[in-house]
């Protein structure tokens, strides 16, 4: 017994060559996602792969994302911090970095370089929006509709969701604010450049709204990502928004009759924080993966199992083909040419400042 | 000890005593005594065990909702110098200056940010604030330290700011010290908190971060540029000529430096203009004073649809009005679930206490079946049912009863939470019924009918008033789960269905308000108190049976 684990160790050295020594690290590590296809794809792309180099390291898996910042903090307080490393949504990373229960993450020291030579914060550009956060991939909140229930105009624009009269029937929209405000901005005729500085205002806000409440009867709120292409599947509405990913799983997956726009796609990041305050064994261990997971070949190959975008430019002519349809996966990223014709990109910045203030008024309008 | 070494004459005057001779009294209580201990002893796991987990965390948890300590233990010299503001225009330079210093300490340890998104539930806005300050500060001191590393590049070396303020003693243990060892306490140098008050205490405060945060010596890091600020301040409000500690050269020639006209300064109100130009506004310094305190009512009054203001309590505007339409709402719903548990519960429970036995216990695992099935399958399930293209449509529309393009909306609103909640909270309903009812002699019923009552008076007047218990057990029951439900509303409640507790997630799990979410927690615990309150005054809590 003793002797298979060192002989494995001594394995894993070898194929590790290079790395800080490996007796330093620790051998498990906890990693938190979303569960589901996304996180069965960072299974595949990025875990086995290590695993493989590494055998003597066991990773558990932990499904919290959707309530990582709260539990951080309990964790924080508590000073027990079980999680190594949690994968979140890009204005959560801002959050748990202003908290200070993420760690700041030097991207040119600990991430790679990209395989183009592009050194690792030119590689990752825009999408590096908190000092805490290491992107894994991109991906847009879009609508999807039903090829059968549109008659023989399918939609092309974003405008489409407040179009009763062409596109009669109930819509889904998510029950929070950001994407639907700037929707409803944009189709009440606000140009695009200005309509962060007009969802600042009151008025502004009341205007979104206002535009909301034309079709706030024939609209059904959703909470979780699942829910509009299951929504959609059952013919409950005629359109609706989600992830650019689920869309694409009920369509090609699945085969529903469904079609998606990419007109005002809301672009977003999910990646990577480590927790602030993790012994030194394990952040080493956490180092050394979240290196390797986050390469310019393991993001390019994660698009093989779900079409979310890679967070690096880099990486962007590597993605292949899907793992099981074999279709090529290029043309259903979201930061593809022909689909980024006219995008948003979440404005963090605005959002982690108005969000409880938007929020409350929203939910309010909502219950009213 | 022994207690049986008896004086015989001394027991002869004491009043009775037991068989080994000691006082009855004291044998007694004794052994009561033991008695009570090996009680508490029996409970106490269990005690300690509720007290850990339960009982502690609820109480931190709703302390929260008054707790406000983050404004004064990252601005301590702000909050107090803004006391003395009376609230209108922009505060005195004196308390940008107290918000420079505070803020810098506060950046460097990166809690500004902390309380940033703190204040950002009071004032939209100060979270990307207080982000950006963190930054900008350092620039505002760099006005200093350049020209002071432009006179002398020693006032930007870590070894003479070290001997002009650190005492020799505190010197020679810090030059010895190694890494991996206890950092030795940093002592000022005497009299030069006299000499140097504000740099005496900016060099202090980097001293203890340097140590205690960053863990290095002071003869290796060079002071951070709020220092320098404070060295500014110091040379120019004082005279230096007769400095003879250590460096006096260069303090002196710095002195000369600040004294020529040529000396750049930057007062501290523009500093924070340059940064953000909405320091410049009141809103922000009205914010923290108003939440300067140690504990805010600010929560309580955010969770009744009211807010905090420099001029008192007032009323949010109506279109951010959401909490007590919430409680009402949660209260009213609750209600209802629990009358409609009430009417389909009875039948049951009365059949199941009537059948024979062999019958009762195989309709009883029918009752006890959604037991153990999965929360969200069973909430999922009634989605699946209760929507427009649904089973229960589907087949309305099948009869004819609906037409195919007016099928009924049943789920997303407040219907289709109190079908899915009534069929989960069912079992609680059903349960304390049936026990109760089981303990009902069928004698009873026997004897009102011989004695020539009717049916319904037989049932009425006799069968029960005596299974009232039963209801009153079960509505407890049910009424304080449905009170606390969030799962259930938030997959089926759409937007007229939610219940206060989706709230109260949301601000737990998404916008980290705790304040707010406990204060939303707390009205609850109150209000489901009060209802207890009330229902032992009505009906009496010793109406409740559970069996």
């Amino acid at each position: 017994m003793n002797r298979t684990k060192t002989l494995l160790a001594t394995t894993a050295l070898t194929v590790a060559a290079g790395a800080v020594s490996a007796e330093d690290m620790a051998n498990s590590m906890t990693i938190v996602s979303w569960g589901g296809a996304y996180q069965n794809s960072q299974l595949k792309a990025y875990a086995e792969p290590y695993a493989a180099m590494h055998p003597e390291v066991s990773i558990s898996w932990d499904e919290s994302s959707a309530e990582a910042v709260a539990k951080l903090r309990a964790m924080n307080e508590a000073g027990n911090i079980t999680w190594d490393l949690v994968d979140v949504e890009a204005a959560d990373s801002i959050r748990l970095c202003d908290e200070g229960l993420a760690m700041e993450v030097d991207v040119d020291e600990m991430l790679a370089p990209g395989e183009d030579g592009s050194s690792a914060e030119d590689d990752f550009g825009d999408s590096l929006i908190s000092d805490c956060f290491i992107p894994q991939i991109v991906f847009s909140t879009t609508v999807g509709y039903r090829t059968d229930m549109v008659g023989d105009t399918p939609p092309s624009d974003i405008c489409a969701i407040f179009d009763l009269e062409t596109y009669p029937g109930k819509r889904s929209l998510n029950k929070r604010p950001p994407a639907n405000m700037e929707w409803a901005l944009l189709c009440d005729g606000v140009a695009k450049e200005d309509i962060y500085d007009v969802l600042a205002t009151p008025e502004g806000q009341d205007r979104a709204l206002a535009k909301l409440g034309t079709i706030k009867d024939q609209t059904i709120w959703w909470t979780a990502g699942a829910d509009t292409p299951q929504l959609l599947a059952d013919g409950e509405v005629v359109m609706g928004s989600t992830y650019n990913g689920r869309l694409f799983s009920a369509i090609a997956e699945q085969n529903q009759p469904i079609g998606m726009l990419w007109d005002a796609e809301m672009l977003d990041f999910d990646g990577w924080v480590i927790p602030e305050g993790l012994p030194e064994d394990r952040l080493a261990r956490v180092l050394d993966f979240v290196k390797f997971a986050t390469d310019t070949q393991r993001l390019a190959d994660q698009a093989a199992y779900i079409s979310y975008g890679p967070a690096r430019a880099s990486s962007a002519p590597l993605v292949g083909q899907h793992a099981e349809l074999g279709i090529d996966m290029a043309p259903h990223m979201p930061t593809d040419p022909a689909n980024a014709t006219n995008v948003f990109v979440t404005q963090y910045a605005f959002w982690s400042d108005y969000r409880d203030d938007i929020d409350a008024k929203f939910q309010a309008w909502l219950a009213q | 000890m022994t207690a049986s070494t008896t004086d015989p004459e001394k027991a002869a005057k004491g009043p009775m005593l037991a068989a080994d001779g000691t006082p009855l009294k004291k044998s007694l209580s004794r052994a009561l005594r033991v008695q009570k201990l090996r009680a508490l002893a029996l409970v106490a796991p269990l005690l300690i065990f509720v007290l850990v987990t339960f009982i502690a965390p609820i109480a931190d948890m709703l302390f929260r909702s008054v707790e406000n300590q983050i404004v004064s233990d990252t601005m301590p010299r702000t909050t107090k110098a803004l006391g003395d503001w009376d609230g209108t225009g922009l505060p005195p330079e004196v308390v940008f200056e107290d918000a420079y210093y505070d803020l810098f300490v506060a950046a460097e340890r990166k809690e500004h940010t902390r309380l940033g998104s703190r204040l950002n539930y009071e004032l939209t806005g100060a979270s990307s604030l207080f982000r950006k300050s963190g930054r900008g500060l350092d620039e505002l001191g760099e006005v200093y330290q350049d020209q002071f590393k432009d006179l002398d590049k020693n006032w930007d070396e870590a070894q003479p700011w070290a001997e002009m303020m650190g005492s020799d003693d505190w010197l020679a243990k810090e030059a010895a010290w190694e890494k991996g060892e206890r950092l030795p306490k940093f002592e000022l140098r005497d009299g030069v908190d006299e000499l140097l008050p504000r740099t005496a205490e900016q060099y202090a405060a980097f001293a203890t971060f340097t140590h205690n945060d960053d863990r290095k010596s002071l003869l290796k890091e060079e002071p951070w540029s709020a220092v320098h600020t404070a060295l500014y301040q110091d040379l120019a409000a004082n005279d230096y000529s007769g400095y003879s500690g250590p460096h006096a050269d260069m303090l002196k020639a710095a002195d000369t430096l600040v004294a020529s006209p040529d000396f750049q300064t930057l007062p501290f109100k523009d500093g924070f203009g340059e940064i953000d130009k909405d320091w410049l506004e009141p809103g922000i310094w009205r914010t923290l004073k108003l939440y300067a305190p140690k504990y805010t009512s600010g929560y309580f009054l955010n969770s009744v649809d009211m807010k905090l203001t420099p001029e008192g309590v007032e009323a949010r505007p109506q279109n951010e009005r959401i909490y007590i339409m919430l409680f009402k709402r949660t209260l009213f719903m609750s209600l209802v679930i629990t009358c409609s548990c009430i009417l389909l519960g009875y039948p049951v429970a009365y059949i199941l206490s009537n059948l024979p036995s062999r019958t009762a216990n195989l309709l009883m695992i029918l009752v006890l079946l959604p037991f153990w099935t999965s929360l969200l399958v069973r909430t999922s399930a009634w989605k699946i049912m209760l929507q427009q293209q649904g089973v229960i449509n589907d087949v309305l529309v099948w009869i004819g009863l609906v037409s195919d393009d007016a099928r009924l909306t049943m789920i997303n609103n407040q219907f289709g939470t109190i079908v899915a909640m009534t069929h989960i909270l069912l079992p609680f309903m059903i349960l304390p019924m049936y026990s109760v009812m089981s303990t009902i002699p069928k004698t009873y019923v026997r004897a009102a009918k011989s004695l020539g009552a009717t049916d319904w008076t037989t049932f009425w007047r006799v069968y029960f008033p005596q299974s009232v218990p039963g209801i009153g057990a079960g509505s407890i029951l049910v009424f304080i789960l449905a009170i606390g439900y969030y799962i259930t509303p938030e997959i089926v409640g759409g937007t007229t269905g939610t219940f206060i507790s989706n709230r109260i997630a949301y601000h737990i799990s998404t916008s980290l308000n705790w304040g707010l979410a406990a204060a939303l927690g707390s009205i609850l615990l109150a209000v489901v108190l009060l209802l207890y309150w009330a229902y032992d005054r009505i009906v009496g809590i010793d109406n409740v049976k559970l069996g």
